[in-house]
């Protein structure tokens, strides 16, 4: 079969990395023909300032060699400009007369640097700053030449200027604005900058206007430039960097509607249906980039509607700004000028060279300019893009995240301090060095991309915001977040939210249901969300909604918990710890009846019993006579406590009757994720209620209630919820609370991470402050526990599969009959 | 298929209603060591040898959606069809040949003795 052809204009980085990604996707579909105007391969644009300041070589920054074109089959016309598009005949033509016809086109031209036009603009020794060329050309002057001017103090050139001082040369930058960076930096944080780089022999000209390049006497070369103000400033070498404009031509000579950028839709496709276009040269929703990280997501897109797919739209992208300019961090994001209705909080140290702004405007973070320490613009980035209420961080905001606390799943600043060996997922043993590898050999851009190829951050997640950070410091500005919206998974393009909204207000009563309501991909949903919909069914429709066992982790499905070689272990039910002598008779006998090999008391003042063949669990749990631990569950585990004042000279409570009443009042209560409570008898608070997601402490006057404490992957502390007079307040207030998060919580959220995400203040309005609404609640929970069975005794109510048990095991006589 | 040939080929080793769907069974006794037979909501059958490439975990122990099971101790999915971890992850659990007939599972013989 004959393949369609695929002619390329343009061998960048947007074009090419549209065919790499068309590779991956169809490898054998088209034809593929690129023309690029350089004499080189792919290479890495952005790398031209390490060449330019001698860090790096061109061979360096070379993407695809020659050999990768030859390998996937592409032919390459290099040094060949396209002089014209036939849109009739399907043909591209080039300067010097190939023609190549065309299936389908893909427009990658890029853009070109703005030239001033002033009087001497053509003069040698005037230069722009785009290419390898460009480069070498200043290379070259460098070493001839003495005075060098850049006109444009954004950041290409104050990469030049900086380039040029390392290799000698004196450098004035012209800048027509009042502060360099204007469009990524407010004034003070330009005038750090500038100070900084004023130290190190930079010459600056602001608010300047060039209005003429002087040739030198003989007339062969560029000598001084003047500005309007009649000031000369020496000149042999001068780079125009006033900014770039799309590479238009070709298209709007060919008809297709072009504004400020060739128009292209959210296919990337242009207004003739053979021809797409990606990268600097295209216009998309108004917009034009000109960062990688978006012209690559538009690349994924094209590829794929190339490729005929047809899935996936580009619908635009929220940049932030991060630059190491000549070794200084600056970090930009949103409305960081300030304007009316906002307001500012900034910090500066212009000794310490740190200054930093945060534009607030209505209790949401709307603007960020960083200079010098940047560890925090990932967080404030975040903030700016899900549009957190902030007002009970406003008071520490400014002082980072690592000083709001280490919320669990959210990291720490310390990405770039760490060394290259250092671990940074402990549950994968991924270090540092493997993560910043793998990011740049394999062109990950996302924290999705990360864990999928590295599995850091793939377990428990306690280091998310800590990969977040090395994506950041190795991409800068290329860093792609990850959307605000988090898809409950791969099988839907919806929240944990709407699932559970459509749950409640569409009466939804099977995964069936909801899958096919909500559109889900996959037929049967996926490992991740078979668990989370079963639990928000149960959750939403008590008694009405029906367990699936086989929608459940196999420890809540065969109520015990799997070990490593597969054996399971099993926790009995001792209600607030306390146990006595007949039961532990049971359970010794237990453990030598069916050689247990390890007995082991818990941290939530159990016993465990390890290593116990699945086939004799039932056997175990009637033995044991005592009902089930729960310790596997996504749901109650325990209430530790105690001893109060029974026994205890300093109790004012009685902690050990109120932790089993609790137990009892929760038993065989789901919930998003594990629930650990603890009761204490006085402020000694010996059992540790600090770090529960319910911790009760008695005072003399009754009791305080905390919540949202953990103890697990990161240590939190419990917050204060309120303090009561009785007992019965007590079970409605926490049980108030807990019903709340299994209401709101998203699956696999722990207490702490759903009161971080909601806030502590409308915890407390709901449940302290809302009495009908908290007694609600308590109602819905107690309703919904009613008549919960033990799993381990009422199999059949609890819907246990008991089959699960019996092994089949292989008939000899068949073994025998082989033979 | 005859009736002798089955008999010859094939074991008859449990009934199809005794695994839930979507779930899984696991056969003990055969000399290649646990069978995990699987059970899709599209009524497909599927036996893999019931030790995940990963670090050996049960299969049959794990979560099955689609024609994939879900590793219950780390949570690698392999493929049911071919028994191939689903990428990035690499590795393979060895797939066993699969015949259902009037409600009973049979596998093959040869297979659950290692023959090649």
């Amino acid at each position: 079969m004959k393949k369609m052809k695929l002619a390329v204009i343009g061998n960048g980085m947007a074009g090419i990395r549209t065919l790499e990604e068309l590779l991956k996707l169809a490898p054998e579909l088209y034809d593929i023909t690129v023309f690029g105007a350089e004499p080189y391969p792919n290479y890495n644009r952005i790398l031209l300032s390490p060449v330019l300041a001698g860090e790096q070589t061109v061979d360096e920054i070379i993407l695809n060699g020659l050999d990768w074109y030859a390998e996937n089959g592409i032919r390459l016309h290099l040094g060949k400009t396209v002089s014209r598009i036939d849109r009739v005949k399907r043909q591209v033509i080039t300067t010097d007369g190939i023609v190549q016809e065309y299936d389908r086109l893909l427009i990658a031209t890029g853009s070109s640097p703005f030239i001033l036009p002033i009087p001497g603009k053509d003069l040698p020794g005037v230069i722009t700053y785009r290419d390898i060329h460009d480069t070498e050309c200043m290379i070259e002057a460098a070493k001839n030449y003495r005075n060098a001017v850049v006109i444009g103090g954004g950041l290409l050139g104050l990469e030049a200027a900086n380039g040029l001082k390392l290799r000698g040369m004196d450098v004035t930058v012209i800048h027509l604005a009042a502060w360099l960076l204007e469009r990524q930096l407010d004034p003070v944080a330009a005038g750090l900058l500038q100070q900084s780089l004023e130290a190190k022999g930079l010459q600056f000209r602001l608010g300047a206007q060039t209005s003429e390049l002087l040739a030198n006497d003989a007339g062969t070369r560029v000598s001084a430039v003047r500005c309007q103000d009649g000031s000369e400033t020496p000149a042999d070498l001068v780079v125009m960097a006033a900014g770039i404009r799309p590479n238009t031509s070709l298209a709007e000579a060919a008809g297709l509607a072009c504004q400020r950028g060739i128009l292209v839709n959210d296919t990337l496709q242009t207004y003739d249906p053979r021809i797409y276009a990606v990268g600097e040269c295209v216009s998309h929703r108004g917009m034009a980039y000109g960062l990688v990280a978006p012209l690559f997501e538009q690349a994924k897109v094209c590829a794929n509607h190339l490729a005929f797919m047809g899935i996936g739209r580009y619908t635009g992208s929220v940049t932030s700004t991060k630059l190491k300019v000549t070794g200084v961090d600056l970090f930009s994001a949103g409305a960081f000028m300030g304007g009316e209705g906002m307001e500012e909080i900034t910090l500066s140290d212009p000794v310490g060279g740190v200054y930093k702004k945060l534009v607030l405007k209505d209790d949401h973070l709307v603007g960020a300019c960083l200079y010098g320490d940047t560890a925090d613009g990932t967080w404030y980035f975040k903030l700016l893009r899900e549009g957190r209420k902030i007002a009970e961080l406003r008071d520490t905001l400014m002082f980072g995240e690592s000083n709001i606390g280490d919320v669990g799943h959210e990291g720490h600043n310390k990405a770039m301090a760490m060394a290259d060996t250092d671990e940074v997922c402990g549950c994968n043993g991924i270090s540092k060095g493997t993560i910043v590898k793998a990011i740049q050999e394999q062109g990950l851009f996302t924290l999705e991309d990360v864990r999928k190829c590295t599995k850091a951050s793939g377990s428990c997640g306690s280091c998310t915001g800590l990969v977040e950070q090395i994506l950041m410091n190795v991409l800068g500005t290329d860093y792609s977040d990850t959307p605000t919206k988090k898809a409950l998974c791969g099988c839907t393009d919806h929240s944990h939210d709407e699932v559970r909204k459509s749950i409640r207000e569409h009466h939804l009563l099977s995964q069936q249901d909801v899958r096919q309501f909500m559109e889900w991909r996959t037929p049967n949903g996926c490992a991740s969300c078979r668990p989370a919909l079963n639990y928000y069914l149960i959750s939403t429709w008590p008694h009405e909604a029906a367990d699936d066992p086989q929608s459940r982790f196999i420890n809540e499905r065969a109520h015990a918990n799997i070990q490593k070689d597969g054996s399971y272990s099993v926790v009995p039910r001792m209600w607030g710890g306390l146990t006595n002598p007949a039961e532990l008779r049971r359970i010794a006998d237990v453990a030598e009846k069916f050689n247990v090999p390890t007995v082991k008391i818990t941290g939530g003042q159990r016993i465990d019993l390890l290593g116990i063949r699945k086939e004799d669990l039932p056997a175990v749990w009637k033995d044991l006579d005592m009902p089930s631990g729960h310790a596997y569950g996504k749901s109650i585990r325990t209430v530790k406590t105690c001893v109060g004042d029974e026994h205890c000279r300093f109790g004012t409570q009685s902690s050990m009757k109120m932790g089993v009443d609790l137990e009892k009042m929760l038993f065989g209560m789901y919930s998003p994720h594990k629930v650990k409570l603890a009761v204490s008898g006085c402020p000694r608070n010996c059992a540790e209620a600090g770090i529960k997601d319910v911790g009760v402490i008695g005072v003399d006057s009754g009791w305080e209630i905390y919540v949202a404490g953990n103890g697990g992957i990161k240590t939190e502390v419990a917050q204060y919820l309120c303090k009561v007079r009785t007992d019965d307040e007590v079970k409605e207030y926490s049980g108030a609370f807990l019903q709340l998060y299994r209401e709101e919580g998203w699956y696999l959220e722990r207490t702490v991470h759903y009161v971080s995400r909601v806030g502590m203040e409308v915890i407390r309005q709901r449940i302290v402050n809302d009495a009908e609404g908290r007694r609600a609640l308590f109602e819905r929970l107690l309703f919904a526990l009613r008549g919960a069975p033990d799993p381990w005794k009422a199999q059949e109510a609890a819907g246990v599969d008991w089959k699960q048990f019996q092994s089949v095991r292989l008939a000899t006589s068949a073994e025998g009959a082989l033979s | 298929m005859s009736l002798v040939e089955t008999r010859e080929t094939w074991i008859a080793v449990l009934a199809l209603e005794d695994i839930p769907m979507p779930g899984a069974r696991v056969l003990e006794g055969a000399a290649i060591g646990p069978v995990a037979i699987f059970r899709t909501e599209d009524q497909s059958v599927f036996a893999l040898r019931d030790r995940c490439p990963h670090k050996g975990g049960p299969l049959s122990q794990g979560i099955v959606h689609g024609h994939r099971v879900t590793c219950p101790l780390h949570g690698w999915n392999i493929a049911l069809d071919s028994g191939e971890a689903v990428a990035p992850d690499v590795g393979c659990a060895k797939q066993l040949s699969v015949m259902v007939e009037n409600g009973q599972v049979y596998l093959s013989k040869a297979e659950l003795a290692g023959v090649p």
